[in-house]
């Protein structure tokens, strides 16, 4: 490296701004206090009933005022609040004119079933097939609804909010959407295009249907009865994730423009990379290959090898087939050394923000690096012995760490993993 | 562009719509100006339906058929035959390194399901436990991936092992574009050799018909080409599967693909819609490639949908800017909403392959016939709400 360009002649990747909403609160200070105390946010379900739903527990994030309400007006004004957050520390740009170009991570959008039911009102029938439903759909009542389920609408309007410049990209990759949204902010920082990038993850889609959809595949813990000890990332008696809502956001910057303006540098964004898997819809290759491919080329990516990393930030959901693999994963790059180095879920106490995931841990990445303090993977009272890991046990503790590691994963053999460093390396 | 080498050469392309299958088919049915809509399927709605495909051909194992929602099927089918095109199907080690970007949009929704769940919860105790329970029954734990956006991708990587990465971007028509923009640049930056990307799109869906009835943007009644619409204007949605393989000229040559063409400069941008910002940001985007323009040898191919009013200023600023010849492809093969761009993009590079551009396609004047030599395509793509696009697609040279 020399000064401004990573050892692959790039121009390095900096963080300066971020901002975080979870079911623990809005705010990094919030959701660090209450991450490093080892709470957690998941909670009985009181937004839609749940008469017959086997899943009656997740983290939403109930204290935004939305209205009316749908999902892409919550994941928009989640990624708004995160948002606000990361531009306001990182003091760039001016109110409303952010240099750079936006990069949203969002769940897909549909109609949803109130709107449905709105317009089979209208209708009054016995018949309610969809070309009847389309006959009374041109009605001005409903014409609001064009705009607000689009895929395009979230984004178009933050980009409005932020003036963010260009055209917003909006992107899934199903649970590693987080990631990849600041992939694409690394990526285009390192082709000189912008000097600066908005990063900003989002998922407010819990509702019935949404919570159905993953029932059905049994992806979900069924614990209700104990709501705060439902996600038991890595136990031996973990029985699925638990839904959950939130956002986060970064301001990606090149280290020479940040450093020409003053600005703060929270912590480096040193590298990404990305493995595919080919094996099955929603399981991991057995092998593991693709998540030891991934992992393996985002630490290329950052110039780094295994010894570096210190801190491993996981997917960790608290299904049995995620945290196997990832373990099979870490355990295959990291070697012997993989049960020393520290890894802990905050999905144990936050729930899977899924479309958010990626940068709402991305954001508790930074505070780790920032406070020199690991937090917690909590209910981890029943160790499973297949993975002889160090989880950090229900306490947070101090910790040295230089390089983390943060995995993401996801439906559709999405892999993607993030390496962030506090100092440049 | 300074390195040649890094030129984004577009080396395979995979293409599926109402006009058939292949860049050929494509081909002669816009030579023989032919437009195919179904008037009466969905009536008073007009839409483009998919030609008859064989699955099998593309996607060998019917459990993956069966574990798909038609776009997904035609995606995967329309990918394979890109990677085909490009001469790296079943080539391990380039699907391994192979980059994805697909545009996307949402899977079909179980319209039974929907319509019974509708008609019962009104007779029911309590509605909303009749919605939980009818849900838990009646949903196919399977139609969740079927209809997850990424879950294209997801098939392609399953279907025909494209493992290098996987992006999935979202938002209707500027999903297409800016897919297409960011593999241009990551290939142009070296920091990809070779993508496969591009989209599909299931037009036939009375779900889909009803979001777009919202806005009063569906083409209703009577088709007419999407230049002469009139004040209301309207879309047919189209179905459609559009991948293009890019690779970098370097890697291309390396391995001795051929070129089918090129893409020299891909710009994006989003007006906020207010009167004249559309032709505003194409006049801005139209500056930006000007230069590299020889006049008497470029055509324009419009992804004008027919939605107003964009698609009037789009027709107000080709015809008072372009001085080249003019063809809306969306009269032909509807409009696919995320593929709808790089269809283009494919259709653009099937012209200048062949040097000379396909007839007209509507009688408004817009479009008028020409026997000059093409060898640069500009491609427009206007979104229905938002975003805008200029490509410049050239000979390969």
């Amino acid at each position: 490296m020399s000064g401004k360009t990573d050892k692959a002649g790039r121009p390095i990747v900096v963080i300066t701004g971020a901002g975080v909403v979870t079911s623990l609160g809005q705010g990094k200070a919030d959701n660090w206090a209450r991450l490093t105390a080892g709470e957690s946010g998941i909670h009985n379900i009181t937004r839609f009933a749940t008469d017959n739903l086997k899943t009656r527990i997740s983290g939403s994030v109930d204290f935004l005022k939305v209205d009316p309400f749908s999902a892409p007006s919550l994941t928009e004004t989640l990624a708004a609040t995160a948002a606000e957050e990361a531009v306001a520390q990182s003091n760039i740009g001016s109110r409303g004119d952010f240099p750079g170009p936006l990069f949203l991570a969002m769940p897909p959008v549909e109609l949803e079933w109130a709107q449905r039911i709105e317009i089979a009102g209208k209708l009054n029938q016995e018949n309610n097939g969809y070309d009847a439903l389309l006959s009374v759909s041109g009605a001005s009542q409903f014409a609001p609804y064009h705009e607000r389920f689009l895929f395009g609408s979230v984004a178009d309007h933050l980009a409005d909010r932020f003036g963010t410049k260009g055209s917003p990209i909006s992107l899934s990759t199903a649970c590693a959407s987080g990631a990849s949204a600041i992939q694409l902010g690394i990526e285009a920082i390192r082709r000189g295009e912008t000097d600066a990038a908005l990063c900003i993850a989002s998922d407010g889609s819990i509702n019935a249907e949404s919570l159905v959809r993953f029932s059905l595949l049994s992806a979900l813990s069924t614990s209700n009865d104990n709501p705060q000890g439902a996600a038991k990332p890595f136990s031996k008696n973990r029985d699925g994730f638990v839904m959950a809502e939130g956002a986060g956001a970064l301001v990606l910057e090149s280290l020479e423009s940040a450093q020409a303006r003053g600005a703060t540098i929270l912590g480096i964004m040193e590298g990404a990379g990305e493995m595919a898997d080919s094996f099955h819809r929603t399981r991991s290759s057995p092998d593991g290959k693709p998540i030891v491919g991934c992992i393996r080329n985002a630490l290329a990516d950052a110039g780094l090898v295994p010894d570096d990393i210190d801190y491993i930030n996981p997917h960790g959901t608290g299904t049995s087939e995620n945290d196997k693999m990832e373990a099979v994963g870490v355990m295959t790059v990291f070697g012997e050394r993989a049960k020393q180095i520290p890894m802990s879920s905050n999905k144990s106490m936050v729930g899977h923000t899924l479309s958010a995931a990626g940068a709402v841990e991305a954001v508790f990445s930074l505070l780790t690096l920032e406070h020199q303090r690991i937090p917690p993977t909590i209910n981890y009272n029943i160790p499973d012995p297949a993975i002889p890991i160090d989880v950090v046990p229900n306490v947070a503790r101090d910790g040295r760490v230089t390089h983390v590691i943060s995995n993401s994963f996801g439906f559709g053999g999405q892999n993607v993993s993030l390496v962030m460093a506090r100092e440049p390396a | 562009m300074a390195d040649t080498q890094r030129e984004a050469l577009i080396t395979g392309i995979g293409i599926v719509s109402c006009l058939g299958e292949g860049a050929d088919a494509h081909w002669q049915a816009l030579s023989a100006a032919q437009p195919r809509a179904d008037t009466t399927a969905f009536a008073p709605y007009i839409v483009h339906p998919m030609a008859p495909l064989d699955y099998d051909k593309q996607i060998p194992k019917k459990g993956d058929q069966r574990q798909m929602e038609p776009w997904q099927r035609i995606g995967t089918y329309a990918a394979g035959l890109a990677l085909e095109s490009a001469g790296v199907k079943g080539n391990a080690e380039l699907l391994a390194k192979m980059d994805m970007i697909v545009a996307a949009g949402g899977g079909e929704r179980d319209l039974a399901v929907d319509s019974a769940i509708l008609s019962g919860r009104g007779k029911a105790p309590s509605p909303d436990a009749f919605l939980n329970e009818r849900m838990m029954n009646d949903l196919r734990p399977t139609l969740f991936l079927a209809q997850l956006s990424n879950l294209l991708a997801g098939n392609i990587s399953i279907v025909h092992n494209v493992t290098g990465s996987s992006r999935t971007f979202m938002g209707e028509e500027s999903s297409g574009i800016d897919a297409v923009r960011i593999a241009v640049s990551r290939i142009n930056a070296g920091q990809s050799d070779l993508v496969l990307v591009g989209g599909a799109h299931n037009g036939e869906r009375w779900d889909l018909l009803m979001l777009y009835e919202f806005g009063h943007h569906n083409l209703k009644d009577k088709f007419a080409p999407v230049w002469e619409r009139g004040p209301n204007g309207g879309f047919a949605l189209g179905s459609m599967g559009a991948f293009l393989v890019l690779e970098s000229r370097a890697h291309a040559e390396a391995r001795g693909a051929k070129a089918l063409a090129k893409i020299s400069s891909i710009a994006s941008d989003r007006s906020k819609r207010q009167p004249g910002t559309v032709t505003a940001a194409l006049k801005k985007l139209w500056d930006g490639v000007a230069q590299r323009l020889k006049p008497g040898q470029f055509a324009v191919v419009s992804g004008a949908s027919g939605a107003e009013p964009a698609t009037s200023e789009e027709r107000t600023f080709l015809t008072g800017q372009a001085k080249a010849p003019i063809r809306a492809t969306g009269t032909y093969i509807g409009h696919g909403m995320e593929p709808q761009f790089p269809m283009n993009i494919a259709l653009a590079a099937a012209v200048v392959s062949r040097g000379k551009l396909f007839p007209p396609g509507d009688k408004s004047g817009v479009e008028s016939p020409t026997e000059a030599a093409v060898t640069q395509v500009v491609v427009t793509g206007v979104g229905h709400w938002r975003g805008e696009s200029l490509a410049l697609v050239e000979n390969a040279g």
